[in-house]
């Protein structure tokens, strides 16, 4: 863990990001963690006590020089982890394209997942399609695994007469129930302790069912991350709680936002068993989820994860991070880039060339291009279509009450 | 029938929910073993089993946010919130989230949530134990916002909140629990000789969208819900004006029909609630009755509530709306 450095001349103590705009960032070079550090417990029979070490330390499975190591190795076929690698990239490519479409004006507001590709991916790959997904900003493409069409995500990122929320809601702001994928939510943090509500209906009604939920470092100071944390522990349901600690909430740097430990070791106090892990380790992140589901759907309860990664880019497109951070930071981080160690992996195993990975690069950008051609046909945000503005109006209740409905008839459409 | 008092009409409505849906699940802070610390739900953990009716954590936030999560998977939740003046730490979960669930997922998500919670004053409760908080849920799109004020009526209401498939917000006038409140702190009457003592021991649901007139009249239309509805009944004897009293029951959606009618019929108004004035629902009201009567008004409308004021605990008699109080209002009425 980076050190946490103070202001000491103040009356209180003042947390400092270690790096700001004009340092030379260094994390040290490498993580001195490795992947055979850390054993794999028995998710039959693991206690909290047993994790103890893992929360405090760091799983991972790809070493420095790509190969995979360690009893955490989920031992993956290439055709499952080549499928990871196209998702990652999908979503990046995806990502940079909508930026693009914010910059000119054809998105309102974007974020990108930039440097944390893997994290929704691998994990989601880990579970099963019953399971519910309850994300954060920087999940999503979770969707990306279950299916959904890029199509109807640009559509809801525009607010075109095709967005399933019927422009109600921000771009990334998405929904999506057929993926089990639950609204995200600005307020950030409640999705956290709704996620443990949605596991105990899942156990109440005996429905082999997991629900996971994600959210930042910055997030975790909000009471709905305790309250899940204790509610989860209190009630076991099966519930895979991970905090993404990217270091930066908006300009905020962790070491402003707690005095505490690990955020992993703050599951061993709820005897939750908790783990840390790099979060640019598809491998590793996929392996440690599927053991939390493993013993959730053994009727063993939670477990609480801290995905140890960096925000590569700009917390949304509304954000200057040259403002509070080094522009090189990145480049530093020990973890590196995620879709890079997978893609090194799998070219060390003979699995993936260079031709390959420009040929699926190309492909996808393809793929992006026409997506988003066709979802501009149902309307784009200079000049429209619209959902029609009697949307405004339905939704609120199962039915329009009359003074919802006074009112739509006022406004006239 | 069988005489009830509001806290056994309570809980014969949620044991006939318990009874009739599985899926209905009740907790809440010291509801499952103990049976709530006004006995709402006693019996009904023994009855139903641990698993459907149980203790919470003492975090209301995330009272609210299982409720949450636990209805858009398929379960009918019934939380209680100890007291309405704790219902805060919910509030984002309650706004935000459940009642902003089903439109901002274009309807593809949805939580059927009924939140109990005991309100309004006169049990010498202070401003934490008596606070009246039914604005701060009628101003938020999406929510139902119920208030029960005698033991029939909080059994055919709570019936309809449980099995509404959009989120309630169900107010229990805790003054009223054991009887009604006629304003007189001294005269302490139980259910038992009440006609809405009387209650049906069977199924029994009032639809959410009804207001119920208490007594007929054609000089003054008193509004009131929750417990001063009572101290209203008094105050109209007191005044010696022929008035008709409308118990609102639900205030979102409100029953436009029954109070337009009264008010077309009487051109006179008084509401009254406990909280405090600026912001009151009745201020909802006044403007909402001013738009569509006001050819037909007589006099301005009046409105008798708390004091803009955090709740008193030695002198809340001097902050509740009293029977003299409302009826000087309902005499002015008659002045033009």
């Amino acid at each position: 863990m980076t050190e946490r450095s103070t202001v000491t001349t103040t009356p209180y103590t003042i947390g400092v990001a270690p790096f700001r705009p004009g340092d030379e960032p260094s994390f040290g070079g490498k993580f001195t963690e490795q992947p055979e550090d850390l054993n794999r417990p028995d998710p039959a029979t693991c206690t909290t006590d047993d994790t103890v070490e893992h929360a405090k330390g760091l799983i991972r499975v790809l070493d420095d020089d790509g190969e995979a190591k360690g009893e955490w190795d989920p031992n993956l076929d290439a055709a499952t982890m080549i499928q990871g690698l196209e998702y990652m990239m999908r979503l990046r490519i995806f990502d940079d394209r909508m930026i693009k479409m914010q910059r000119t004006g054809k998105l309102s507001f974007y974020m990108r997942s930039f440097g944390e590709e893997a994290i929704a991916i691998a994990q989601t790959m880990a579970l099963e399609e019953q399971d519910w997904l309850f994300p954060s900003y920087r999940q999503p493409g979770a969707q990306f695994v279950r299916g959904r069409d890029m199509v109807s995500m640009i559509c809801h990122c525009i607010g075109n007469t095709e967005d399933n929320v019927r422009g109600r809601q921000m771009p990334v702001h998405y929904t999506w129930r057929e993926g089990r994928f639950i609204s995200i939510s600005s307020p950030v943090g409640t999705q956290f302790s709704q996620a443990v509500g949605v596991a105990m209906a899942s156990a109440y009604k005996g429905d082999d069912e997991v629900c996971i939920s994600w959210l930042g470092d910055g997030t975790s100071a909000q009471g709905d991350y305790h309250y899940a944390l204790n509610f989860a522990s209190t009630f076991k349901p099966p519930v895979i709680l991970n905090v993404v600690n990217n270091q930066w909430a908006i300009s905020t740097h962790v070491s402003l936002a707690t005095g505490g430990r690990t955020f992993a070791e703050r599951g061993l106090a709820y005897d939750i068993p908790s783990f840390r892990v790099d979060g640019n380790d598809f491998l590793a992140l996929y392996s440690v989820t599927k053991w939390a589901r493993e013993r959730a759907s053994a009727g063993l309860g939670p477990t609480h994860i801290e995905v140890y990664t960096y925000r590569a880019g700009a917390h949304s497109s509304s954000d200057d991070p040259s403002a509070y951070r080094p522009g090189n930071e990145f480049e530093c981080w020990p973890g590196g880039d995620p879709v890079e160690r997978l893609r090194d992996h799998l070219m060390k195993i003979g699995e993936w060339d260079e031709e390959k990975d420009k040929a699926l690069a190309e492909k996808i950008d393809n793929d992006v291009m026409t997506a988003y051609k066709e979802a501009c046909e149902f309307g784009d945000l200079a000049s429209g279509p619209y959902p029609p503005a009697s949307t405004i109006f339905t939704e609120v209740y199962e039915t329009v009450p009359w003074h919802v409905q006074e009112q739509r008839e006022e406004l006239g459409k | 029938m069988a005489k009830m008092n509001m806290i056994a009409a309570l809980n014969s409505a949620l044991a006939h929910q318990l009874e009739r849906d599985p899926n209905v699940v009740i907790f809440g802070e010291d509801v499952g073993y103990f049976g709530g610390v006004f006995r709402v739900t006693a019996g009904l953990q023994e009855k139903y089993g641990p698993h459907r009716v149980f203790d919470s954590p003492l975090a209301e936030g995330g009272i609210a946010a299982i409720a949450m999560g636990m209805g858009l998977n398929g379960l009918r939740p019934v939380a209680e919130i100890q007291f309405a003046d704790y219902i805060f730490p919910a509030y984002d979960q309650i706004v935000n989230e459940i009642a902003k669930l089903r439109h901002r997922s274009g309807g593809e998500f949805s939580t059927p949530v009924t939140f109990r919670t005991p309100a309004g004053g006169g049990i010498k409760g202070g401003h934490h134990h008596s606070q009246s908080p039914e604005a701060q849920f009628t101003h938020t799109p999406g929510l139902k916002v119920v208030y029960c004020s005698n033991p029939r009526n909080a059994k055919g209401l709570l019936t309809s909140a449980i099995e509404s498939n959009d989120p309630v917000i169900f107010f229990e006038p805790k003054r009223c629990y054991r009887g009604p409140f006629y304003g007189d702190p001294h005269n302490v009457p139980t259910w038992n000789n009440h006609p809405d003592g009387e209650v049906p021991e069977e199924y029994f649901a009032i639809p959410l969208e009804e207001a119920n007139i208490v007594m007929e009249g054609s000089a003054c239309t008193v509004i009131a819900w929750g417990a001063m509805v009572h101290v209203c009944e008094q105050a109209i004897k007191d005044s010696g004006v022929d008035c008709e009293l409308i118990d609102l029951q639900t205030l979102v959606p409100w029953d436009r029909d029954t109070v337009v009618n009264s008010v077309k019929k009487t051109g006179r108004v008084v509401i009254v609630h406990e909280a405090p004035k600026t912001s009151g629902f009745g201020a909802e009201m006044s403007a909402s009755i001013q738009e569509r009567c006001f050819y037909h008004l007589e006099a301005p409308i009046e409105r008798v509530t708390g004091w803009d004021t955090p709740f008193p605990h030695t002198t809340e008699w001097d902050y509740l709306p009293s029977p003299s109080r409302i009826a000087e209002a309902i005499q002015r009425t008659q002045e033009e």
